[in-house]
């Protein structure tokens, strides 16, 4: 009988850590549906699709919000002097430079379309506001150029832009 | 609590903790080192198994809750979002709808197996009470959880319920409208019920803590129902009843998934897949099965004051069970009398189960008052008397040997633990015997442990829908994004957009303040086929065309026993998409005598024959690309089936889960199996 002893042992051990591993795995699994229910259901996926704007009505100097996947994107019909200061500007002087040639579609200097959320803690600046002819967020100062870019305060980065294409001169397609 | 712990953390950590709080130890005496009887079987496993179910009802709860509107305008549609949109809701939803029955399986058995083995007698008297006290919070918990999903058997059990309280004499009526928060249950009641039904189960969880606590403190009873005396009587708590517990735990949920992956809808009522509506009561009101018994004593008492307090009594008279059995002797096994009293109520309780989900008339109404009559005789009248007049056979000296459960009890749990769930269904199944014959049983691709939709099949109900069936019925509940999804018809993204950009969709207000229609896109629902249900009435003779969305889980029709029996094996679950394609084709020539009128059609297999619809299918009248013939025969197996995948769009994802959960319960529960029987090897 002594001699049965360790390999009884390690048989018994080896059924004990595989009777573990297996309840360890199962124990896993049923994390996965109690996880993934939290992220966006199908419905709200399918409600985040593009939408379409009508550029049409939207004066020179005038900007409009629209909303896409619940985030508000600013779309700005930009006057000839928000546009030259935007290309003006110093870009050694900004905390996160980009060519104002970047933030626009081509040949369509005019229309700055922007998510409207601040890259600091989330608030919605203000537009034609602050010291830069651009947006002011209020929350805690971020000051933003007329191409949206990052000038003074807090926010680290520029207002980013939402993946948008042009239809036709008078329409776009965000998401 | 006992047990003696001789806990000494290492762990310098572990150290700091246990000086300032004793938690470690507290876990380890209560846990570890406690001494458990050497003799328990596994009946005595559905303790854990409870807490294991608290702990899992309490979960799939709070997961649920995060995706649900407790508002009567919102709440069955809000489920219905859960069903369809949220990532794994169908199975969240199933699980707790389902948890709730196998919660109830559990405690019918432990709270058995304790008037089996007397375990509520001195000095265990107050542990039974707070048990008792555990049973009613569950049955409040479980009736306020079944109306949240707002279908028309919540609407109605909740009314017929609270309707309870208006029996107290003089003040019932005010109480009444208190209880609801207006003058019917509507959305005030809803939105009550929904905070209390998510307060409960921590209640329970308190009281559970209470009534572990006094079992530490007397301890377990076991089988010979003689207190242990020696430390060989006892093992410790782990490995020893760990290992057992874990076993029986998983083998548990072997049957739980069952349900919920093969059988989900099984133990509910297809009517409460149809929302709930004040102004229409269903036929057959019935409560979940788990308060069938106390149901038919209700209705057993021609007196609405004394049926009600019959009902409150027979479940008050529990908590007095210890004082009313006067025996000294605890275990039924030495007491040869009292242990077919004891199975006799056990046949008294599945009757009255069964009585309750038959009609009250005639017969069943008898039946139902002898068998109320013997369950307060059981506890009034047997058992003091039983305690005085029994001749106990002779008690063993001590546990002295370890009597381990037998192979056959855990069949035995299960067996038990089915015959309590299906009788009171195969009643409900007998209920009503109407002329209406049974529709015939067709072949589906879905049905069975590995059926799945047929794609082509449903490409063609779909075509059937849209051609014939939109321009009454609407289907809500579904997206032209559904139409691309896995496992439905299986149309591309494009072909869905395709199809949506057929329909013409309200929306508005633009900037101008109109309102306008555009056409419409994948996210959008199939509109309905009228502006609103007043226009629909005035134009379909009076009703509204239901909305088909759901229709295939919300219309059933009589099984049967045993028939009922095997479709839990069978996992026959077609009763929906049977029914449907039996009425389309049941049309029928009215019989002689019988005056129809005008408007309505005969209908073989519609209750009551007169059917507002008009035959809605003719031959030829739908064609279909790939060839199938364009018969009556065709079209309602096909449009049966969309509806089926409407109603339960993720049944091929549920079922291929389902295989591999079965798969991983029976390894596991295997490999607990043999790990439980090393542990206990040296303890014989
Ligand atoms: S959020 Fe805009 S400055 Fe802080």
């Amino acid at each position: 009988m002594t001699t049965v002893s360790a390999t009884e042992h390690t048989r018994r051990d080896f059924l004990y850590i595989a009777t573990g591993a297996v309840g360890a795995v199962g124990a896993a699994a049923v994390l996965v549906p109690l996880v993934t229910q939290m992220n966006p259901d199908a419905s709200t996926i399918a409600a985040g699709a593009p939408i379409e704007v009508d550029l049409a009505p939207i004066t020179e100097g005038q900007v409009i919000k629209v909303f896409w996947r619940g985030k508000p994107i600013f779309v700005g019909h930009r006057t000839k002097k928000e546009i030259d200061e935007a290309r003006k500007a110093d870009l050694s002087k900004l905390k996160d430079p980009q060519a104002d040639q970047k933030r626009v579609k081509e040949g369509k200097d005019q229309w700055l379309v922007l998510v409207g959320i601040c890259t600091h803690l989330g608030c919605i600046p203000l537009a034609h506001a602050g010291k830069y002819d651009g947006f002011f967020c209020p929350c805690h100062g971020s000051q933003y150029d007329s191409s949206g870019r990052i000038v003074e305060g807090p926010a680290p980065y520029n207002l980013p832009l939402p993946p948008y294409e042009f239809l036709s001169d008078t329409k776009i397609r965000i998401g | 609590m006992s047990g003696q712990s001789t806990y000494q953390p290492q762990n310098p950590v572990m150290k700091w903790i246990e000086r300032r709080l004793p938690i470690g130890g507290l876990i380890h005496s209560s846990f570890v080192a406690y001494p458990t009887p050497r003799n328990l079987n596994y009946w005595w496993t559905f303790g854990g198994i409870l807490s294991f179910l608290l702990g899992a009802q309490i979960i799939t709860g709070i997961v649920l809750v995060m995706h649900y509107t407790p508002h009567a305008d919102m709440a069955f549609k809000s489920v219905e979002h859960i069903m369809r949109d949220v990532n794994y809701g169908w199975l969240l939803r199933y699980l707790h709808s389902n948890g709730a029955s196998m919660f109830f399986v559990a405690v019918y058995i432990h709270m058995f197996r304790g008037m089996y083995y007397g375990s509520y007698k001195e000095p265990r008297e107050l542990l039974w009470i707070l048990g008792v006290i555990l049973y009613l919070l569950m049955m409040a918990t479980g009736f306020l959880g079944y109306t949240l999903p707002w279908g028309q058997m919540s609407f109605w059990g909740a009314t017929v319920i609270t309707n309870f309280f208006s029996a107290i004499p003089g003040v019932g009526e005010a109480v009444v409208t208190w209880l609801w928060g207006g003058y019917s249950v509507g959305n005030p009641t809803l939105q009550r019920f929904f905070s209390l039904h998510y307060l409960l189960p921590f209640v329970i969880a308190g009281v559970v803590v209470l009534h572990i606590w006094a079992l530490h403190v007397v301890g377990q009873n076991n089988p010979t129902g003689i207190e242990p005396q020696t430390e060989k009587d006892v093992v410790r708590f782990t490995p020893y009843a760990t290992s057992k517990d874990s076993f029986m735990m998983v083998a548990f949920c072997i049957v739980y998934a069952w349900f919920v992956f093969y059988t989900p809808n099984f133990l509910g009522h297809a009517d409460n897949y149809v929302p709930a509506n004040p102004a229409v009561t269903p036929t057959h009101i019935v409560p979940e099965w788990y308060y069938l018994p106390f149901y038919a004593i209700l209705r057993a008492i021609p007196s609405k004051l004394l049926g009600v307090t019959a009902l409150v009594g027979s479940i008050v008279i529990l908590a007095f069970l210890p004082w009313l059995d006067t025996s000294k002797v605890r275990s039924a096994r030495y007491r040869p009398l009292y242990r077919q009293f004891f199975w006799l109520f056990v046949l008294v309780c599945i009757g009255l189960g069964w009585l309750g989900a038959k009609p009250a008339e005639g017969g069943y109404v008898t039946a139902a008052r002898i068998l109320t009559f013997y369950y307060f005789a059981h506890f009034i009248i047997i058992l003091p008397l039983l305690g005085k007049f029994e001749k106990a056979k002779p008690l063993p000296k001590s546990i002295s040997e370890s009597v381990l459960g037998k192979a056959g009890a855990a069949v035995a749990v299960l067996a038990i633990a089915l015959s309590v769930l299906m009788l009171p269904k195969a009643a409900i199944a007998q209920g009503h015997e109407h002329d209406t014959p049974a529709p015939p049983q067709l072949k589906w691709s879905f049905s069975g442990p590995f059926g799945k939709y047929d794609q082509a099949q449903l490409q063609r109900g779909f075509k059937i829908y849209r051609e014939v069936c939109a321009t009454c019925h609407s289907l809500e509940y579904i997206s032209f994004r559904n139409l691309a999804e896995p496992g439905g018809p299986g149309y591309s993204s494009a072909q869905a957009a395709t199809v949506a950009a057929e329909y013409k969709i309200k929306d508005g207000p633009n900037d101008a303040g109109d309102m306008f229609e555009r056409p419409g896109r994948l996210a959008d629902a199939f509109p309905k086929p009228f502006a609103n249900d007043a226009i629909a009435r005035a134009t379909y003779g009076g009703s509204v065309p239901p909305d088909l969305s759901v229709m295939a889980k919300a219309r059933t029709y009589e099984r049967g026993f045993p028939q009922f029996v095997f479709d839990m094996f069978t996992q026959y679950q077609e009763q929906g998409p049977d029914y449907i394609a039996a009425l389309i084709k049941g049309y029928e020539d009215a019989p002689k005598g019988m005056q129809m009128p005008s408007g309505m059609s005969y209908n073989k297999y519609f209750s009551g024959h007169m059917i507002g619809m008009p035959p809605p299918l003719q031959a030829g009248q739908v064609t279909f690309d790939d060839g199938s013939p364009t018969t009556i025969d065709q079209y309602s197996q096909d449009i049966s089936a969309f509806l089926m995948w409407t109603a339960e769009p993720h049944l091929n994802e549920r079922k291929r889960l389902g295989f591999q959960v079965m798969i991983f319960l029976i390894v596991l529960s295997g490999l607990l199996y043999f790990t439980k029987k090393k542990v206990w090897a040296d303890a014989h």
